[in-house]
């Protein structure tokens, strides 16, 4: 059944949940919320045929504040809950929320294989640059000179590019937001769900307690200035040569999702046991 | 970019009061979100002022929805009244919010607000052709110049904290 053929009309409101965010104050994660919800109300699906599925960390509390199904799972390992689901339950539209700890670093491996694979979801990554949820240590996005008590002179290491790695390992749809623009990052979102593939979307969400200069970012983020592209060597160039605020939709690829047939086992799992009996 | 940027068409006295009932009830909406954070965060002086301001627009928003008399405004705001751009004029920034923060932020939210909806209704009186639409708008427009002048009158109790206002001695954790 196609996205269309299930809209209902809804309002974002209908999309939340009554458990109240903790998050802290000025936190662009309840920014990040909003557009979830109207990005869902605004595609008309019902809750029931959505699934948020997260790993660990201040980003992945959004499965819990919104009343679609979720799966609050292990640390970095959404992705792999989320593959699982979308390819035994493809009638249902599964939604992914992560952070840049959770998603690029303990959950790396996943990202580069989720994005090869190519299974029709859509995975967003808050990315505030700092692991917030256990106090400010440097996350793989950290700038190399963030200086502070956990990590003092900074890292001095280079940071992950997750666009450049999503595209290089077969993302078919990759965007960037900036949370404090939540009409605009429902519009990506909804562009992301109902493209087919794996679509990555990057929003670029201030901690305001660990990284308070990312406060600044409100004024350093603009409209990419080009259309999407769907050839991969030009989405390269310009995400690699690009200042990092660039925001829209940078990348849209005509790659076929990967979705084996559902049906009954070609073997019988009882003769497959047998065939490993000790 | 001006408020109006990326605001819904209006093309008839329904659309008008489907936008500002929106505008009413997306404060509503916002409001009590700011207060639900300052009540997880233990500053309950601030819970009374977001409260006591969602309360006021919930007040605005219901009157409008009478004034509209037979027009369904609810849910042809729904139908019509998003904005494509930016955000509707008094959903107040809540990246501005702070665990620590004061009723004078908290009606410098406001009134920034309510300074975004004057525009914006002002722009509309200006633009609108319709003598129908100008002239509902016209009020819309008084009465948020009037909200404009309460926020002031309510900042006149509140002076502004001094600049260690966010300065916590008990904080979430030390990066020093």
């Amino acid at each position: 059944m196609s996205i269309v053929d299930m809209r209902v009309a809804g309002k974002p409101g209908d999309y939340k949940s009554n458990i109240k965010p903790i998050w802290c104050p000025g936190c662009g994660d309840y920014h990040v919320l909003m557009s979830f919800t109207r990005a869902f109300a605004e595609l008309g699906l019902p809750p029931e045929q959505i699934v948020v599925v997260s790993g660990i960390g201040c980003s992945s509390r959004i499965p819990a504040y919104t009343n679609c199904y979720g799966f609050h799972g292990v640390h970095g390992r959404s992705l792999a809950v989320a593959a699982g689901l979308k390819l035994s339950r493809p009638d249902l539209t599964v939604v992914v929320a992560s952070g840049d700890g959770d998603g690029y670093s303990i959950g790396g491996n996943h990202f580069l294989h989720a994005c090869r694979r190519n299974i029709d979801m859509t995975y967003v990554v808050m990315d505030n640059r700092v692991y917030g949820m256990t106090k400010g240590q440097p996350s793989p996005t950290t700038e190399p000179d963030f200086d502070t008590a956990l990590s003092p002179g900074g890292t001095g290491l280079r940071p992950f590019h997750p666009l450049v790695i999503a595209l290089a390992s077969g993302a078919n749809f990759i965007a960037r937001c900036f949370s404090g623009e939540p009409n605009e990052t429902a519009s990506v979102l909804v562009e992301a769900i109902k493209h087919p593939g794996f679509s990555f979307v990057e929003i670029l969400s201030p901690c305001v307690t660990f990284r308070p200069d990312e406060v600044e970012w409100k004024s350093r983020v603009h409209p990419a200035p080009v259309a999407p592209t769907n050839d991969p060597g030009k989405a390269a160039r310009r995400i690699m040569t690009d200042d990092g605020f660039n925001i829209g939709i940078l990348y849209r690829g005509d790659r076929k999702p990967y979705q084996p047939a559902i049906g009954q086992p070609s073997v019988d799992p009882a003769e497959l046991e047998k065939e490993f009996e000790l | 970019m001006s408020q109006a940027a990326g605001a819904p068409k209006i093309s008839s006295l329904a659309d008008l009061f489907a936008i500002a009932y929106q505008i009413e009830a997306d404060a509503v909406e916002r409001y009590d979100l700011l207060a639900d954070q300052m009540e997880t965060h233990n500053n309950p002086e601030l819970v009374a002022v977001f409260r006591d301001l969602s309360r006021a627009e919930g007040i605005h928003r219901d009157e409008i929805r009478r004034l509209a008399g037979d027009i369904d405004v609810v849910a042809h705001a729904r139908r019509m009244a998003k904005w494509n751009r930016g955000e509707s004029p008094e959903e107040v920034n809540l990246a501005a919010a702070h665990y620590m923060m004061t009723p004078w932020h908290a009606l410098q939210l406001s009134l920034a607000g309510e300074k975004r909806a004057l525009e914006f209704f002002t722009s509309v009186v200006e633009t609108a052709k319709d003598p129908k639409i100008k002239k509902m708008a016209e009020e819309f427009m008084e009465e948020e110049a009037e909200h404009v002048n309460l926020v002031h009158r309510l900042l006149r109790r509140y002076p502004q904290p001094s600049d260690s206002w966010s300065q916590d001695h008990d904080p979430p954790v030390s990066q020093e």
